[in-house]
């Protein structure tokens, strides 16, 4: 997994609230067997017509925006499939961090297994850099995970809370089952006690 | 000992380690897997060289992709790109030893339907699957929730989750549902009332009297729908109507292991003065047949009510119901039984068990689709559309003019060939209307199957109360 631990970049504004993992990839691009090559179909209903054409008034295909690398999202981002092509289609693209004031919980998990970066704050910070955002491609945003902050093109500084072990695995691009292979001994020991107590199980 | 809630209960009985800050190896006791989401576990696997640690609690089976028509054993009913998944399962299910149902297989089904009812899913397991929906699974008092591709290749290789424990929210309906009011009405009225995102962060148990009253089916459609309320899971406490669905199953426990088992359910439930981090209560009296009228699942109301106007809301709600209302070709203050419908779906892990098809079927017995409708009923598994044939429900179906089809996901997530065509209008009885999901630019209307059928009959969404 690649590491996080600053980012800056242009931030594109999508302040529709419940932006669900269906708009984010739709289900048409989920008969792949593979990780990669989804971002060219990332919010391919609303970024594209029909036949192809892209739609000229969806937020990433403005040319301020084809170059984001952050989302400044309504609330409750991620919401409905647990489908894990939301945050590859997200990455593909080259997006490493979304900013909503809430997130739906499988995706917010699915999101630091694939390096990116999501960020919960209050809703007047997230309205402000919703406003931010809306300045277009000269307006950067700059974050930085190990200070735990954001900060705005016009220098306000905001912090957020992200969990300790989620922050190391994020910041040192760890895999996750690598670690619990570590902990093998307690897992062999649980079946154990499993076994003897739930039998059934 | 300190009070605990019923969830408390689960995961402190699952816990394999814990680190010092409270991330938590979670044991999985059953891992459901499908086409969909678990090829890049596997292949992740075979490149790291890991096994299946658990194959014996592993279970697999298509779902998502299969084409529900009859002559789905013909392979030119699937596209090349579906065959691709569902073969991908067949060779992963074999080359790792995991139990398996393939399409030919008359147990074949939705996960969350085949779970239950071959009895893998059992009071206070956990169960975990690459699907949202596994939160179905809750209805027998077992933790039960989604998880990604990568948490999938995680349960896989070593039979844990890397958690850490959600906060308990607890969801009590009193009183008694009216007739007409179904398990589905009332599912969609808590999350009309607490919102997609109201139960982030927790697990909702549900509680009252009027949960207790359900029936283990009622109580799946109840939990299953917990994760459109943004719940992490929602659990029911096992009782003796868990007990009795569960006896006999194929993979029940039997004998004096039976016996060791209900001994450790009974002791499942949340004590008298246990810890909730938020309470919601409703009476079941106040529940009414319900729709949605948006393109989130909170956009619900009682039958009898009119299309809400964007100015009713706040925040950035307002732009969602213009948008939503845009999408769904509705005006503000048009009353929901005049809204004409173009399809009826009938089926999904909400609503594709045989006690749906029995309260669809009482109301569509005698009575013909209304003309030019397409209206289909797909059952949940081989096994619910195998009783159903014998109970006559099937005769009943067709003599009204549904299609009677084979089990799977099908027009749920329309990632098979049923799909609705642009501005196509469907009743449903799934569990998402968000925009695209039943196919490009269809337009669905979620629903109980009664409601589903009584819309079948007039071609509008329509009061099931007015035709019982």
């Amino acid at each position: 997994m690649e590491k996080f631990s600053t980012l800056s970049g242009i931030a594109a504004p999508m302040p529709l609230v419940n932006i669900d993992t269906d708009m984010i990839i739709p289900k048409m691009f989920l008969k792949t067997i593979k990780r990669s090559g989804l971002g060219g179909n990332l919010f391919d209903e609303m970024r594209f017509d029909r036949q192809g054409n892209e739609i000229a008034d969806f937020v990433l295909n403005k040319p301020a925006y084809r170059e984001a690398s952050v989302l400044v999202a309504g609330d409750n981002f991620g919401c409905g499939s647990s489908r894990e092509h939301a945050p590859w289609a997200i990455a593909d693209f080259g997006i490493r961090c979304v900013i909503s004031t809430s997130f739906a919980d499988i995706f917010y998990s699915n999101c630091f297994k694939n390096g990116i970066l999501p960020i919960v704050l209050p809703q007047d910070q997230r309205d402000a850099l919703m406003k931010d955002a809306e300045k277009g491609a000269n307006a950067r945003i700059e974050i930085d995970l190990v200070a735990q902050t954001v900060t705005s093109s016009d220098g306000d500084v905001y912090t957020f809370e992200v969990d300790s072990f989620k922050k190391h695995c994020l910041m040192n691009g760890l895999d996750d089952i690598g670690l619990t292979m570590e902990k093998v001994a307690s897992i062999d020991t649980y079946e154990v006690q499993l076994s003897a107590e739930r039998p059934w199980v | 000992m300190s009070p605990k809630t019923l969830y408390d209960k689960i995961w402190d009985a699952h816990v394999a380690d814990e680190s010092d800050d409270g991330t938590c190896l979670l044991y999985i006791d059953r891992h459901l897997v499908h086409e969909v989401t678990s090829p890049q576990a596997f292949e992740g696997l075979r490149m790291t060289g890991r096994t299946v640690r658990a194959p014996d609690k592993t279970i697999a089976v298509p779902d998502h992709n299969v084409p529900t028509t009859l002559d789905r054993a013909n392979a030119e009913t699937m596209t090349e790109d579906s065959r691709i998944q569902v073969d991908a399962l067949d060779k992963n299910a074999k080359d790792f030893g995991i139990h398996y149902y393939p399409v030919s297989d008359v147990r074949q089904g939705i996960v969350h339907i085949v779970g239950p009812e071959q009895g893998w899913t059992l009071p206070g397991m956990t169960v975990v699957c690459g699907d949202s929906h596994t939160a179905t699974h809750g209805a027998f008092g077992a933790l039960a929730h989604g998880i990604g591709t990568s948490e999938v290749e995680h349960v896989l290789a070593t039979q844990t989750l890397i958690q850490k424990k959600s906060k308990n929210m607890k969801v009590e309906i009193t009183g008694k549902l009216n007739p007409g009011v179904t398990a589905k009405d009332i599912t969609m009225s808590v999350i009309g009332k607490t919102g997609t995102a109201g139960g982030t962060g927790y697990v909702i148990e549900y509680c009252g009297d009027a949960i207790t009253d359900l029936s283990m089916e009622g109580r799946m459609t109840v939990c299953n729908m917990a994760i459109e309320g943004g719940a992490r899971a929602g659990i029911i406490a096992p009782d003796a109507t868990t007990y009795a669905y569960c006896k006999g199953r194929p993979h029940a426990p039997k004998g004096a292991q039976w016996d060791k088992a209900q001994a450790w359910w009974e002791t499942l439930f949340s004590d008298d003065d246990a810890h909730w981090d938020l309470v919601v209560t409703m009476k079941a009296e106040d529940i009414a047949p319900s729709v949605t009228w948006g393109t989130s699942p909170e956009d619900v109301l009682p039958i009898d009510g009119v299309v809400p106007a964007p100015e009713s809301f706040t925040g950035g709600k307002v732009d969602a119901v213009k948008r939503a209302l845009d999408y769904m070709g509705l005006t503000a203050g048009q009353k929901l039984t005049d809204i004409e419908i173009d399809t009826v779906f009938i089926g999904s892990c909400t609503n594709g068990r045989i006690e749906d098809l029995r309260a669809a079927a009482a109301i569509l017995k005698g009575k013909k689709v209304k003309d030019g409708m397409r209206a289909m009923v797909v059952p949940g598994s081989g096994l619910v559309r195998a009783q159903a044939e014998e109970e006559g429900l099937a005769d009943i179906f067709k003599d009204a003019g549904f299609e009677w089809r084979m089990a799977g996901c099908s027009m749920c997530l329309a990632m098979n060939p049923d799909q609705l065509a642009e501005g196509e209008r469907c009743a449903s009885t799934s569990n998402r209307n968000f925009e695209g999901r039943q196919g490009y630019k269809g337009r669905t209307h979620l629903v109980s199957p009664a409601m589903a059928a009584a819309a079948a009959i007039t071609g509008k969404l329509t009061d099931v109360r007015d035709m019982m």
